[in-house]
């Protein structure tokens, strides 16, 4: 069993490689953090920055021609990477619990919720099939979701959008989950109702005690809803720490420009402040910092790998830290 | 889809609202509810055969051949009416084709059945499992329909020689691999979708997300596929039941009918060849003209 002590969640220098007929691409390369039981972690960074490939790699959802090739994933003190698929099987959707980005993908078409909730529950545990319904019936009203008896036996055409998101969310929550991990669940969403499901996660992680892993481009729904923010730029966490300290004044160059990007923290009227240049492609990163080209404090120093620059419950992945002590 | 449907959903049984729709959507075309009219009307026919045919063409006994290739409406010696005539052996021509739809429809379902069931495992196995496997199976595939269907069946009965099993498994052996195909490609599109990697992420079990998640969405085009393979196989039968190769005389099939009259089409006895010939023809249009509006109604991208 886990000592008090051990974290829920703790990833140490995890490392993803995807063979292309280019050659083998790092998509995450040395990634570490722990999260800790109840504690809600905003995991930020641009398409392909490899966020979500974090996510599916704690789950053991690499599929080939991708694969963990480095690193340590413990949950509650286990080891999950190297595990077989019967061992990850059994932790995912009771232990640990996973929403996707686009509800409209996410629910099987050709199944009632019902069946997909039920078999879910079915999945992990002996009960009947009367228990396993009214559990459906319970997490569907969680969710704020009207007449769930009804709704229940309807098909994922049936719903809008947000109310799909919701039917996911309430899956994700059959088993009460100790960490859910949630890739991008309100990107596809309406900015009303976006605020209605990150409100209502926010609540309910309050109420079951689970730890969340919010998975996210968008700095503004972090800063409204995680305690701690890690920012990944080309397959590294290039800074993390607290949610207000790092928002408030960040250390990484990369962390600073994605603030600067908010067009809500610019001038009215002034050109968008914007990071120059692109993304570079994965499999072509430049040695050293991958920020450097785009960088504007870059010297010639940045060539060389980046130190790491901690503080009291920060980091961060650079030569040349805007006010680090 | 009608505004209120969703309203009406909540209200019955979630089984029969869906039938209902597709039942509204399927009636939109009359021709196709032409043909579904007749198809059923055709199968009816076929499974009460023994009890609605005039005579019962396999017994020999009933047969006499003075009545050998009368002309449609004649009379028997014993007061029957041949409506359709009798072909060379005195067999009233239209109880023949009762049972020879029987036998056409008994051969082209049963054959349809195993080859999707058999062809549709291996094309989601082989999508599923990829690699080595898959390059094997889909390459033998390839193989398998390169050769001329007719001529696969042909050298297969020329082995195993006739019977009604045997035909089946000729039909079998040249069908499963368009199952397998469309399996496949169905499987492998499906496969990528994000429902089942969220099925993966709720620790579903393989064989579950295979057959309850994938297999579902695969099957309208699998259920296109099998409609039309199923007419043609009723057609390859009657082809080669018409070179002799396939059915045994005593149990005539459609194509065997037609391949009795032939002989006498030019001397102006039209009616041993054309009388099957025609209810082999309505048989296969109705399965194709059904099987086309299931793959409109069906197919998920388009009404819904």
């Amino acid at each position: 069993m886990s000592t008090p002590a051990a974290p829920l969640l703790e990833v140490r220098d995890l490392a993803t490689e995807f063979a292309t007929r280019e050659g083998t691409v790092r998509a995450v390369d040395g990634v570490s953090f722990t999260l800790e039981r109840g504690q809600i972690l905003g995991l930020v960074g641009e398409s392909g920055s490899g966020k979500s490939v974090t996510g599916f790699s704690i789950l053991g959802l690499i599929d080939p021609p991708g694969r963990v090739v480095a690193g340590s994933v413990r949950f509650d003190g286990q080891e999950l990477v190297g595990r077989t698929e019967r061992e990850l099987r059994s932790l995912r959707g009771r232990r640990i619990a996973m929403i996707f980005q686009d509800p409209m993908m996410t629910l099987n078409p050709v199944l009632s919720v019902e069946t997909q909730m039920i078999e879910t529950v079915l999945a992990h545990e002996r009960v009947t099939r009367a228990a396993a319904r009214a559990r459906a019936v319970a997490a569907l009203a969680q969710v704020g979701i009207a007449s769930p008896e009804e709704r229940l036996r309807q098909y994922p055409h049936q719903f809008s959008g947000g109310m799909r998101q919701r039917v996911a969310i309430a899956i994700a929550l059959l088993h009460r989950p100790e960490l859910i991990i949630a890739d991008e669940p309100t990107t596809a969403l309406d900015v009303t109702v976006q605020g209605q499901i990150l409100a209502q996660m926010q609540a309910l992680v309050r109420e079951t005690g689970s730890a969340l892993m919010w998975i996210t481009h968008d700095l503004a729904v972090v800063a409204g809803l995680a305690q701690r923010v890690a920012v990944m730029y080309a397959g590294r966490i290039v800074e993390q720490g607290p949610v207000g300290a790092v928002l408030d004044a960040p250390w990484h160059p990369y962390t600073r420009g994605l603030l600067d990007s908010v067009p809500a923290n610019n001038v009215r009227g002034v050109p968008l402040r914007q990071i120059a240049g692109m993304t570079p492609a994965p499999g072509q990163l430049p040695a050293g910092c991958a920020f450097r080209p785009r960088c504007p404090r870059a010297d010639a120093r940045c060539i060389e790998e980046p130190p790491l620059v901690a503080g009291p419950a920060r980091s961060a992945l650079c030569h040349h830290p805007l006010e680090a002590a | 889809m009608p505004p209120n449907s969703a309203a009406t959903a909540a209200q019955a049984p979630a089984a029969e609202s869906r039938f209902a729709r597709f039942a509204a959507e399927y009636a939109r075309s009359r021709l196709a509810l032409a043909a579904l009219v007749a198809l059923v009307l055709i199968v009816l026919l076929a499974l009460l055969a023994p009890w609605i045919a005039p005579q019962n063409p396999y017994d020999l006994a009933t047969l006499d051949l003075l009545d050998a290739r009368l002309p449609p409406g004649s009379h028997a010696a014993n007061g029957m009416t041949y409506w359709l005539g009798t072909d060379g052996q005195g067999r009233d021509m239209l109880s023949a084709i009762l049972y020879g739809l029987r036998v056409s429809l008994y051969v082209g379902l049963a054959s349809g059945a195993i080859a999707l069931t058999v062809g549709s495992l291996i094309g989601v196995l082989a999508a599923f499992t990829g690699g080595r496997f898959e390059q094997f199976v889909m390459r033998v595939v390839d193989v398998q329909l390169g050769f001329p269907a007719i001529l696969v069946a042909l050298i297969l009965l020329a082995v195993l020689g006739k019977g009604v099993d045997k035909i089946i498994i000729a039909l079998v052996t040249v069908q499963w691999a368009y199952y397998a195909r469309t399996a496949r490609s169905a499987a492998l599109v499906e496969r990528n979708k994000e429902y089942i990697e969220a099925a993966r992420g709720l620790g579903l079990s393989r064989a579950r997300i295979v057959l309850r998640h994938l297999l579902p969405n695969a099957l309208p085009p699998l259920i296109v596929v099998g409609t039309v393979q199923v007419a043609h196989a009723i057609a390859l039968e009657a082809t080669l039941s018409f070179l002799g190769l396939g059915l045994p005389t005593t149990e005539p099939s459609l194509g065997l009918l037609i391949a009795n009259g032939y002989e006498y089409l030019m001397s102006g006895k039209y009616w041993i060849s054309v009388y099957p010939g025609v209810a082999l023809l309505a048989t296969i249009l109705s399965i194709n003209l059904v099987g086309d509006q299931l793959r409109d109604v069906l197919n998920p991208r388009l009404a819904r």
